[in-house]
């Protein structure tokens, strides 16, 4: 099974939260309200939620690929 | 039929479309509409399409702009063409947002829970000891978002009446009534600002005072433009959301019963009522800044966009049931708090005030009904923000 990496953009993010609501196992924010990715590397039972929360954020900060991201 | 249909248009019950959307829904997903004034502008009814269309480059917020679409008289007032943040494009607007999202992100909104249950069970206790039947527009719905807005920027409570009422009249008063409350509201924060620069205190406007009026990011004006906006911000729309959802519920009771017989299943039940209600019937007023194609239409530059936050909350494209309250849904994904650079910086504080309340009014008297049928309640409000005059309610 391919594993699925999920990567944010901090310069897009506009701090909703709706990816922390969604999963919180997968994502956090900084002190400045901004996204963090706890676990790039996705966990098979997270791929559905992660994908929500990607479909939710306003912003589109949320990337979902095949692989880690470029920096 | 090719005539453009009137927008916006009043509920007669207070959580369900007019009736005339339902024509403007099948003539989507986008299409003109005639505004109060005569002008056109067009509507955006199809939930892909609002999110298309609200993060696309071209869309402007510039309030002054000729073209920008005018929904209701009161809008056309100085102080509602110049707001802070909603009437802004970046890069400015994006610089303002980021002074506050911080204190409005999900993480710092969750540590205020101990205070706002404690706000809320403050006002429950009041409605049980005032007893049936009490009207819960005076005695919750507006209070509450007053008071937690009140705490956190750090404006004192004893001003909050005024406050209250200037904010209801800036949001839904007649368009004199609103350009004289925005006024007083503007003059009354303008002192406000000028003391919390001399004397920063621990609410958000003092923060704010420490983090960017000191460092010479911003001045008094710029403060006094940011704290006009959350102040009218946070309220009617929070007041609304809870006094509609305490009635939907109510007229819901199976759907009722799902939520004591489980409370976990309030977030949920948020999301879903926020879908249903769509309190902020027009969640997006925008001009187009360059040409827009979308849905195999062209929409021009300098043309007026609305996007119905009532329609795309139940688009049947991406909505199963759409029309049918579930708050068990996986799919009660929604645009009441808008999509794009724009979406709510308040929509945590609102879920959770609103979660909160919930929770406490409805097992603390678990008896509640209506006090009046639903039909014989009064409502304000076609374009922004729906809401009821009187809630009454009995046990």
């Amino acid at each position: 099974m391919t594993a699925v990496w999920v990567s944010a953009d901090q310069e897009r993010c506009i701090s909703g939260g709706r990816c922390m609501a969604a999963t919180s196992e997968v994502f956090d924010q900084d002190e400045d309200g901004l996204v963090v990715v706890l676990t790039p590397q996705v966990a098979p039972e997270l791929e559905d939620r992660v994908r929500k929360a990607a479909y939710l954020c306003p912003s589109r900060a949320i990337r979902i690929g095949d692989g880690p991201s470029e920096g | 039929m090719t005539e453009a249909p009137p927008y916006p248009q009043k509920r007669t019950c207070p959580y369900e479309p007019p009736a005339g959307y339902r024509e403007i829904g099948e003539r989507g997903p986008v299409l003109k509409v005639t505004l109060f004034d005569g002008r056109e502008a067009w509507m955006v009814t199809g939930y892909r399409e609002s999110r298309e269309i609200l993060t696309h480059p071209n869309l402007s917020s510039q309030r002054t702009h000729p073209g920008f679409p005018i929904v209701a008289p009161r809008f056309r007032s100085q102080i509602a063409r110049t707001l802070a943040l909603i009437a802004m494009d970046p890069p400015v607007h994006d610089v303002y947002r980021r002074y506050l999202n911080p204190h409005f992100s999900l993480k710092s909104v969750r540590r205020m829970r101990p205070e706002i249950e404690r706000i809320v069970a403050g006002f429950v206790d009041r409605i049980v000891e005032h007893g049936p039947p009490a009207d819960l527009v005076p005695l919750l719905a507006v209070p509450l978002p007053s008071l937690v807005i009140c705490r956190h920027l750090g404006v004192p409570y004893e001003d909050h009446d005024f406050f209250q009422d200037a904010s209801g009249k800036v949001m839904l008063g007649t368009e004199e009534e609103s350009a004289t409350a925005a006024q007083d509201l503007f003059d009354y924060i303008d002192r406000l600002v000028a003391e919390q620069i001399k004397d920063p205190s621990d609410g958000l406007l003092g923060t704010l005072v420490r983090e960017r009026v000191v460092t010479g990011d911003i001045g008094h004006d710029e403060l006094v433009s940011i704290a006009l906006v959350l102040l009218i911000a946070a309220h009617e729309t929070t007041s609304s959301s809870l006094a509609l959802g305490v009635i939907t519920l109510l007229e819901h009771p199976e759907q009722l019963a799902l939520l004591r017989e489980d409370p976990d299943r309030l977030p949920g039940a948020v999301e879903e009522l926020l879908r249903y209600i769509a309190t902020t019937d027009l969640v997006a007023t925008r001009v187009a800044k360059g040409d827009i194609e979308i849905a195999g239409h062209l929409i021009r530059e300098g043309e007026g966009v609305l996007v119905s936050g009532t329609l795309a909350n139940r688009d049947a494209a991406v909505h199963q049931r759409a029309d049918e309250l579930d708050v068990l849904r996986e799919d009660s994904h929604h645009l009441t708090f808008g999509f794009g650079i724009h979406q709510c910086l308040g929509q945590n504080l609102a879920r959770m005030e609103l979660e909160v309340a919930f929770k406490e009014l409805f097992t603390r008297i678990p008896g509640i009904r209506l006090a009046a049928p639903v039909g014989e309640l009064p409502i304000l409000g076609a374009g922004t923000v729906q809401r009821v005059l009187q809630l009454p309610v009995a046990w």
